[in-house]
């Protein structure tokens, strides 16, 4: 079975100026998304108080809420998880111990709903201490593996910068617009989602190296073609791969999101957007760094394009 | 050529066998989380400078008794800051002695020039150090028997950077106890209650000097509610609860209510002694982190060594009081810096979901991968399904934790692991069409492929190595997965793929290759 028919021969490089507007004013929207409309951090790294709980008879928003507001806490959030009907409450953080704040609103549930009427499911509270902490923690992750990774591309690829820039100016693009989602939708980005961003950092970083790879390859096997022929056929070349992979990948994510519950479902979804990001870059961000590199050509003498063989579209 | 696989069998048998062996029983092999089985997390900070406090407290009181031995009247010794005392002088012509006096405690250093008729003196600042480094280790030690002796299984009590402790439970059922058994102080004091003042005056602000309100609580039976009383105390200590040897739970005979009978040790017995012969008629008050729990009338002298703490208790209080008391005091009071309680029912909702999604993922990847690439796709299954296998053989043998990102982290293993196969599948379809035969086209795609499946798998490596070495426990686990994952990725999608594809060709030779 086939799906990218073989032979595929799609005029990449020629749109390629088209794909590098569009990808560069997203990665641009998504930076002004998280700058100006920030995220909503969890408790992870926020500090803060969420507890899921669970009631025999069945309650309403309201009444959570009036229960809430008998110890000043009206203003917490409450959500009704979608799969089991617990109910999630989120309490800022405090200068309160945490120990005292989980008995308060327990007891107050206790005494609405009775002793055995309300089951305390779940409980996560962060001290602000160790949200600072987190977040310290996560910062680093990040930029330690963007470094890791740049130098061991720029290893295997011979040391040539442009490839290595490629591939982590793809992760980024892919990263941000992933953290770009969660700005626009005010999802709650808590440490689950951060380890999803990370493996998209990796997943990007996979998925760019096989473009750059075989480009890489013919590089070395077509000694006199141009550059951009090059880098155009391997695109072509490995397309059928990218699609399946990055269907896979997506089919099973899609099954976490459906089935995994709600813990899993944000997680799923940063990874879905990230998957996509990243088929799309390893295309689409790839290819015109390789390309215009402005060091690369003049490096590689005597395959300068000729004006003649360039296609149309490269001459605007 | 067939020696060659009989090589490669013999590894891959040896690998399923390993594999195997590490994965089953698999309940037994891997460690669930605590987010899948139930239980608790917290991590506490040892408020360790309180410590310090005690310890210049301590020193004050000793200070007091041995100068006292100089026969100088009227003096004083105050503590002033945390790690600061002041010796007061009657008069500054006796300087000399005590200054000569105060050599015998090692610990205090003289410090800040105040001269006259009051002499600093400060804690050596290495001192300091050691008390708080003490104050942790300590801390833990007794947290430990604590959690021994409440009888958990499988806790996990760690120290963790400068002054953290990090205890998990796994599967406890009652957290609240149990989080009241570990923050619990436990400092154990024997006040006299200051008679001469009253408590009402006190509470309009007057507090007399060298005396404190403190409340003792009061739960009625009848309503459960419970009340708080003022009471006047003297301050001065006269006996702690580092003086115990043992404490047990006893019920009482009159009304049946427990209370907690404490055995004090020889030094403690005498003291104790003493300070109940000193002190006929009047009241002594039993106090438990700043709480009052009973203040009898010391009706006679007690010798023995044994005293009874009563007080509005359940059965279970009295427990857990008990277990406090004989694993001694924290050496200074913890703080919860982070807390996650998961109920069983939510775990074993999380694994029911994780394990549908990962199920109904590998349906659809194996499905896939067989439609799409026929006979060589059954060949990336079985390779997937040994993936999976020495993916839970590297958890089992390392004991690693389950958790349920770690889960996902399998699902998605599920994913990314095909991708190597699909490499190498359309390489071999691409060399097939340049005409190849097929074992130089199987050859061919292998060869070409595997710059570009290393290259991925150690760079999500490393992004997974970061993830681990930054996150927290559940972070940790899917970290933990997805490596694992990716190594035995490249073992069975390319070694073992590899060897499938030359045996078919050694056993019969083939003209078309089903891909």
């Amino acid at each position: 079975m086939e799906i990218i028919r073989p032979g595929i021969n799609l005029d990449f490089v020629g749109k390629m100026k088209l794909f590098a507007v569009i990808s560069a004013a997203l990665v641009a929207l998504s930076f002004l998304l998280i700058v100006v409309r920030g995220f909503n951090y969890g408790i992870d790294f926020a500090g803060g108080s969420l507890l899921q709980l669970h009631f025999q008879k069945g309650m309403t928003v309201d009444q959570v809420r009036d229960t809430l507001r008998t110890i000043n806490l009206a203003e917490s959030e409450i959500q009704r998880s979608e799969s089991d009907g617990d109910f999630i409450v989120r309490i800022p953080s405090s200068d309160e111990p945490l120990e005292q704040i989980r008995q308060q609103i327990v007891g107050a549930f206790q005494q609405a709903a009775g002793e055995q009427g309300v089951e305390l499911r779940r409980a996560e509270q962060v001290g602000p201490k160790v949200g600072r902490d987190l977040s310290r923690k996560a910062l680093l992750a990040v930029i330690w593996s963007a470094l890791g990774i740049l130098v061991y591309i720029w290893w295997r690829f011979g040391f040539r910068m442009e490839f290595a820039l490629a591939v982590v100016l793809a992760d980024i693009h892919d990263v941000l617009l992933t953290l770009g989602l969660f700005a626009l939708t005010g999802k709650e980005v808590t440490l689950t989602v951060l380890a999803a961003v990370l493996t998209v950092a990796g997943y990007s970083v996979n998925d760019s190296i096989v473009v750059l790879d075989r480009i890489r390859e013919n590089l070395r096997g077509r000694p006199r073609d141009p550059l951009d022929r090059v880098v155009n056929a391997s695109l072509n070349e490995t397309l059928s791969r990218t699609f399946l992979t990055g269907g896979s990948v997506l089919f099973t994510l899609i099954a976490l999101m459906l089935f995994g519950g709600d813990v899993l479902r944000d997680f799923a979804l940063a990874l879905l957007v990230g998957v996509i990001a990243g088929t799309y870059s390893s295309i689409f961000v790839v290819a015109p760094i390789v390309l215009y590199w402005p060091w690369t050509v003049s490096r590689r003498v005597g395959q300068r394009p000729q004006p003649s063989k360039t296609p149309p579209a490269r001459t605007r | 050529m067939r020696r060659d696989l009989r090589w490669k069998l013999a590894t891959i048998a040896v690998v399923i066998g390993v594999g195997v062996w590490f994965t089953f029983p698999l309940g037994q092999r891997m460690n669930l989380g605590l987010d899948l089985q139930g239980g608790m997390h917290l991590v506490l900070e040892v408020e360790a400078e309180k410590a310090v406090d005690s310890t210049t407290d301590r020193l004050a009181v000793e200070v007091t008794e041995g100068l006292a031995k100089l026969g100088i009247a009227g003096l004083e010794v105050r503590k002033v800051a945390r790690d600061q005392l002041v010796v007061k002088l009657p008069e500054a012509g006796r300087a000399d002695a005590v200054t000569e006096a105060m050599k015998a405690f090692a610990s205090l250093v003289p410090g800040g020039a105040k001269g006259g008729t009051e002499l600093t003196y400060k804690l050596d600042d290495q001192h300091v150090k050691r008390i708080m480094e003490n104050a942790v280790d300590q801390a833990l030690e007794t947290i430990r028997n604590r959690v021994d002796q409440f009888g958990v299984a499988e806790p996990t009590i760690q120290r963790q950077g400068a002054r953290n402790i990090v205890v998990q439970l796994p599967g406890i059922k009652d957290a609240e106890r149990a989080i009241q058994l570990i923050g619990k102080t436990a400092r154990l004091e024997f006040h006299l209650i200051d008679e001469q003042h009253s408590v009402d005056e006190a509470l309009k602000g007057k507090v007399p000097e060298g005396s404190e309100v403190l409340y003792e609580r009061k739960v009625n039976k009848q309503t459960g509610e419970v009340s708080r009383i003022p009471l006047l105390l003297k301050k001065q200590v006269l006996l702690t609860g580092d003086a115990l040897t043992n404490a047990e739970v006893r019920i009482g005979s009159q009304f049946n209510e427990p209370y907690v009978s404490i055995e004090f040790d020889r030094e403690g017995a005498r003291r104790f002694e003493r300070i109940t012969t000193e002190n006929v008629g009047k009241r002594l008050a039993i106090v438990l982190d700043n709480t009052v729990y009973s203040a009898p009338v010391i009706r006679e002298r007690i010798s023995g060594g044994q005293a009874q703490i009563t007080g509005s208790f359940t059965v279970e209080e009295a427990r857990d009081l008990a277990i406090v008391l004989r694993a001694g005091a924290l050496p200074a009071p913890v703080r919860i810096e982070y807390e996650s309680i998961v109920g069983p029912s939510l775990g074993q909702d999380s694994i029911r979901q994780g394990l549908t999604a990962g199920l109904i993922g590998s349906i659809i990847v194996v499905l896939f991968m067989l439609v799409y690439y026929r006979l060589s796709g059954l060949v990336a299954n079985v390779a997937l399904a040994l993936n999976i296998l020495l993916l839970l053989a590297g958890l089992g043998y390392f004991h690693a934790t389950l958790t349920l990102p770690g889960i996902a982290g399998i699902v998605l293993t599920l994913g990314m692991a095909v991708d190597a196969n699909v490499l190498i599948f359309e390489r071999i379809r691409e060399e097939a069409r340049l005409g190849k035969p097929p074992r130089a086209a199987i050859d061919a795609g292998f060869a070409r492929a595997w710059s570009a499946i290393l290259d991925g798998n150690v760079t999500t490596l490393i992004a997974a190595a970061m993830l681990f070495q930054f996150g927290t426990g559940p972070i940790k686990g899917f970290a933990v997965t997805l490596s694992l994952g990716l190594l035995a990725n490249l073992f069975t999608a390319v070694f073992v793929c590899k060897f499938i594809f030359d045996s078919a060709i050694a056993f019969r030779p083939i003209q078309r290759v089903s891909i």
